[in-house]
């Protein structure tokens, strides 16, 4: 399908994803892109395949057939680190992460290219781990600032409130520097204060440069920040557009609603 | 009395040595290391052997035993990529007992369930008092380096990354980090600490035979490091000398207790380790040195 990837022109392209748990189709065929410098949100019914997406676009499981490419390269078959390292990074829906370790140390963690990671530059302390750890600390300290963390850095993860958490889990996503963020749920469980919060950094952060591709039920932060919406369910791609002209898409209600006629 | 001292501070420190070894492996890196005394085992045959037999000088030896103890962990930490927590610890177990088994059947490379005794020392055995307190000088001095560079190695990127893979691995991954690469070089970092304390143990005690390898050792370590702190290597080894100090006071204790005798005692003795460590644990969870988080700059 070298002519539908020519022309969607995306920053990612997804193109007849299938993957199956035993007899039942997960991702049936899904094709969408992503177009750079925008929120695209993703969408649909419960069980339509929107987090095994993700999962399987990140690299965590290997699908069955179709092709995912990132600015024209096929990433499908990469390993996690090496899908991060080119650029697209993911976060989890239940801000899953370390217990034992602090804020600073998640954000660190993300940092990439520490030369430290290499054990016996760790050991020597050579003066590019080190440089390296300075610049990393400095833009830990400044996501904190940007995501209200600041006073809760040097606390472990365990300490933290839902919605510091789900700060975290952006944080730490942007100090990889991705050019393409993938949210799930970036505001499920959070007040609507904080998920309004939630929404102006998403788009102050596309406003930046970079890219979101976001799973949301709250339909209200979706109308209020997206560029663009795909409909998921049963595995593929029902719609797409505008938010409103998926609203009122028919096969969407349907879809939503349960296929009421 | 001094003799004694001495003698049981050599072996907390070889006890030390093994805790920086498990400290390293499952305290920070979460891999459930039940081979240690395997590893010990091979560190100690392969630097008597080549010193004995090879006539290598000790020196040669011990950084031989490092070597084997490094290319064994690496090969079982491959072995078993995909087992964590318990699968992990039963095939570690095993491969313990393998090595035991083996040590005590291929009789031309490890003379058997006879063992290997007149194991050169690298120092002259004739020193008396002063043997005893050159050994306790090296064997201090060599587990002050080890607890030197395993603080260094914990507390730098790669010790940050390695207790990302002990806490949930796919999310490391996601973060960019080779868990399998970092997995590998954490156990065969830790199973060449625990194979030099094999050796030093084999230098100093100038004996060793299948029979000394058993799995009751890496428990003591498990539960040194568990009382100490199992991500701090100061805990760690910390832990191994209060354990060591534990044992042998116990024995003492037990000759006093009237109405008592040798066997109950000897029962009394493990079960007082299993009561003192339950009440540590509910007084510190996380052990005397908990893990330290690293700071952000002020």
């Amino acid at each position: 399908m070298g002519l539908a990837g020519a022309m969607h022109q995306g920053l990612m392209e997804v193109d007849g994803l299938r993957l199956s748990f035993g007899g039942l189709a997960a991702l049936d065929g899904v094709t969408f892109a992503v177009a750079p410098g925008r929120i695209t949100a993703l969408i649909g019914p419960n069980g339509a395949g929107k987090t095994t997406l993700f999962n399987a676009v990140s690299g965590l499981v290997r699908p069955h057939a179709g092709s995912v490419r990132l600015e024209g390269e096929e990433i499908l078959g990469l390993k996690p680190e090496q899908i991060t390292a080119r650029g697209m990074v993911r976060s989890f829906q239940i801000a899953r992460g370390f217990p034992k370790l602090s804020v600073f140390e998640h954000l660190m963690l993300y940092g990439q290219d520490q030369p430290g990671e290499n054990w016996t530059a760790a050991l020597l302390g050579t003066a590019a781990a080190r440089r390296r750890e300075q610049a990393l600390a400095e833009q830990a300290l400044a996501v904190a600032r940007r995501l209200k963390l600041s006073h809760v850095i040097d606390n472990q993860v365990t300490a933290l409130s839902g919605g510091q958490k789900k700060l975290l889990e952006i944080g730490r996503t942007l100090m990889a520097e991705p050019r393409l963020m993938l949210l799930d749920e970036p505001a499920a469980g959070v007040n609507p204060t904080l998920a309004e919060e939630i929404g102006d950094l998403l788009r102050a952060i596309v406003a930046e440069g970079r890219t979101i591709l976001l799973v949301e039920h709250d339909m209200a932060l979706i109308e209020r920040i997206s560029d663009h919406v795909v409909v998921m369910a049963a595995g593929r791609t029902l719609a797409e557009g505008s938010f409103a002209q998926v609203r009122d898409n028919a096969a969407v209600q349907d879809a939503y609603l349960g296929g009421a006629r | 009395m001094v003799s004694y001292v001495v003698f049981l501070l050599v072996v907390a420190g070889i006890y030390a040595l093994l805790a920086q070894s498990l400290c390293l492996a499952w305290g920070v890196t979460g891999l459930v290391n039940l081979g240690l005394a395997g590893f010990f085992a091979i560190g100690a045959y392969a630097s008597a052997t080549l010193t004995k037999w090879g006539g290598a000088p000790v020196p040669v030896g011990l950084l031989a035993a490092m070597l084997a103890g490094a290319v064994a962990g690496f090969v079982v930490c491959v072995s078993t990529l995909r087992l964590r927590d318990d699968y992990l610890a039963i095939v570690t177990l095993g491969f313990a007992e393998a090595v035991r088994v083996v040590a005590s059947n291929e009789i031309w490379l490890t003379g058997g369930t006879d063992g290997i005794s007149g194991i050169p020392a690298g120092l002259p055995r004739d020193w008396g008092q002063g043997f005893h307190l050159a050994a306790l000088g090296i064997v201090t001095a060599i587990l002050g380096l080890v607890w030197f560079a395993l603080r260094r190695l914990v507390a730098s990127p790669w010790g940050r990354a390695l207790r990302a893979v002990r806490e949930d691995q796919i999310v490391a991954a996601v973060a960019g980090k080779r868990v399998t690469r970092l997995k590998a070089e954490a156990f065969a970092i830790a199973a060449a600490i625990a194979a030099l304390a094999g050796a030093l143990y084999g230098h100093y005690t100038s004996y060793i035979a299948p029979e000394i390898f058993q799995p009751l050792i890496t428990i003591y370590v498990f539960l040194a490091v568990t009382a100490g702190g199992n991500g701090r290597p100061t805990g760690a080894a910390i832990g191994a000398y209060l354990l060591i100090a534990f044992l042998e006071a116990t024995r003492f204790a037990a000759e006093i207790l009237p109405g008592v005798s040798a066997v109950q005692a000897a029962a009394l003795r493990e079960a007082s380790v299993g009561v003192v460590l339950i009440l540590l644990l509910r007084l510190r969870p996380r052990g005397l040195f908990p893990e330290r988080n690293q700071k952000a700059p002020a």
